[in-house]
């Protein structure tokens, strides 16, 4: 059997996603800034692509600005935030230890401009509040980035009331929203955002292809320099098939929102309650305020990307957070950052379910995950010192 | 290409030597924990024969398979044969390791070495120190 769990990394495409694409490949291939009939229905299509896409943030289609993919989003908004807030002589930027490397990044790369910046710590459940915000705002801060939901552990963040206190206190919020739009009810105007990063595949979209939301009003510098696409702050001849699809897939993913949230919460509370039974494992991130999809352990005494690749031998498709994959030998930046130590860190499971995950995919991965543990702390010589007393367990 | 070759797979899959011995009297640990790697041989030497050797590993796919397959290739061989076992020569048997995972070998033969210089502490054999010197460089890792 295989089981595909591992769709906070990214998704199949819809079907509907796929038929919005195919006509622009062939029929509809204008360019948008073309003055021509096929020009100018391509022109028509991104305008409605843009309506779609609006509506569901709850945005107007003039705040809305086509790119590459969540990263992009994420790099111009706290670019352009801090670009701005230097005209003003504001040079302090707030964020949190767990955000995505694509905004941890970015204001590191400002850091080492000149700017400062304060990483909210997150605490053991992975989060921050609106309080936390507060007392780090100065008259100086010219950017709060704070993500909607944590891409690791699932953590939702109180975004809306982030949002009222930086607006209270006049500070532009952005918030990196690739892993909610499309999975929890995400809308601008009623969270207070400025400025919001998501990414197509997140959704059942294409891969290649995100939105940067900025209210009106909010100043933008361009990352990509050329032409006078999207209103001249992003550059590019458009990537309608893209972004079709982008908005097929959200139009979707929006109408089907409610049941959809019921249904994978089910199925993740069973795979929550499920390897919550094996010993000395702990669940991480926010048990209540969590991601309909996201199932994220820690289990002592084992390695993960060990885990990953007997798991995927079962035809259990997941992920760890562990950066061994990555040539590094340092574990997950957000682990860490919710106070485990390294050795329990480096032992780190990531489920994440879909629409598409069934009930039977999800017993067949209760199955398979305890017995894959078991046999790894069968030969691991942390879990042998536990076990007969030598070290002390952890959890 | 896939990030293992098969060899890497098939030892990290099915581990030989995998368990540990009772009556071992040579014991090796390298690495830590912090770092995402232990490894701890064990030896069964038997007029300077490897007679047996087991392993147990915490660790990444490599690490595992590179245990199993350092400990292949020094069982049943004397321990001179054993002490001039390389990280490299480990790699290649395993049809060759990612760079950033070659640390996996070396810690195998730091382990081996480990087990080995216990062996001679216990059995009171007198040996070169120079051999063993800079073995278990994880344990002095930045974390």
């Amino acid at each position: 059997m295989q089981v595909y769990l591992d769709n906070a990394s990214t998704t199949k495409m819809s079907r509907a996603a796929i038929e919005a694409m195919l006509p622009f490949y062939d029929e509809i291939y204008g360019n948008p800034s073309s003055l021509h009939r096929m020009g100018q229905r391509a022109k028509e299509f991104l305008d409605k692509a843009r309506e779609t896409v609006a509506g569901c943030l709850g945005a107007s289609p003039g705040e809305i600005i086509f790119t590459s993919g969540g990263s992009e989003a994420d790099n111009q908004a706290i670019i352009s935030a801090a670009r701005y807030g230097a005209r003003k002589g504001k040079k302090h930027i707030i964020t949190t230890a767990f955000e995505h490397h694509a905004v941890l990044h970015t204001v590191g790369k400002l850091e080492k401009e000149g700017y400062d910046v304060t990483y909210l710590p997150v605490g053991k459940t992975g989060t921050v509040s609106a309080q936390q915000v507060s007392d780090a705002i100065r008259d100086d801060t010219c950017l709060v980035t704070v993500m909607t939901a944590n891409n690791e552990i699932g953590s939702v963040l109180p975004v809306k009331e982030i949002g009222a206190v930086c607006r209270e206190r006049h500070v532009p919020f952005h918030t990196d929203a690739v892993q909610a739009v499309g999975h929890i009810p995400v809308n601008v105007a009623e969270m207070n955002i400025d400025m919001l990063s998501l990414s197509a595949h997140k959704f059942h979209g294409p891969k290649g292809v995100g939105v940067l939301y900025a209210k009106k009003g909010v100043p933008l510098s361009n990352i990509i320099e050329g032409g006078a696409q999207e209103k001249g702050k992003r550059a590019g001849t458009e990537n309608l098939a893209g972004i079709a699809g982008l908005a097929a897939a959200l139009s979707e993913a929006c109408a089907g929102l409610a049941g959809n949230m019921e249904r994978i919460s089910r199925l993740r509370d069973k795979l929550i309650a499920g390897l919550g039974s094996i010993p000395h494992s702990v669940l991480n991130g926010d048990r209540v305020n969590r991601l309909p999809g996201n199932v994220h352990f820690c289990f002592e005494g084992i390695e993960g990307e060990s885990l990953l690749l007997l798991l995927d031998e079962y035809g259990v498709e997941a992920s760890s957070g562990s950066a061994c994959t990555s040539g590094s030998l340092d574990p997950s930046h957000v682990l860490l950052a919710i106070g485990h130590p390294h050795e329990i860190a480096h032992g780190s499971l990531r489920l994440t379910l879909s629409e598409y995950t069934t009930e039977e995919e999800i017993d067949y991965a209760l199955q398979a995950v305890p017995k894959v543990v078991e046999r790894l702390r069968g030969f691991s010589p942390v879990w042998r010192d536990k076990v007969n007393g030598i070290k002390p367990f952890i959890l | 290409m896939a990030l293992y070759s098969e060899k890497v797979m098939d030892h990290f899959k099915n581990p030989r030597n995998v368990g540990i011995i009772e009556d071992a009297n040579g014991v090796g640990e390298v690495g830590n924990a912090k770092c995402g790697d232990i490894m701890k041989i064990y030896l069964k030497v038997e007029n300077d024969i490897i007679a047996d050797v087991k392993f147990e590993t915490f660790g990444c796919g490599s690490a595992i398979a590179s245990s199993s397959m350092a400990t292949e290739l020094i069982k049943g061989k004397p321990l001179s044969q054993a002490l001039e076992l390389t990280n490299k020569a480990v790699a290649e048997a395993l049809d060759g390791l990612p760079a950033y995972k070659m640390h996996c070998s070396v810690l195998a033969e730091e382990a081996i070495k480990k087990a080995v210089q216990d062996y001679y502490i216990r059995a009171g054999i007198p040996y070169d120190e120079e051999k063993f010197r800079n073995i278990d460089c994880c344990s002095e890792c930045e974390h």
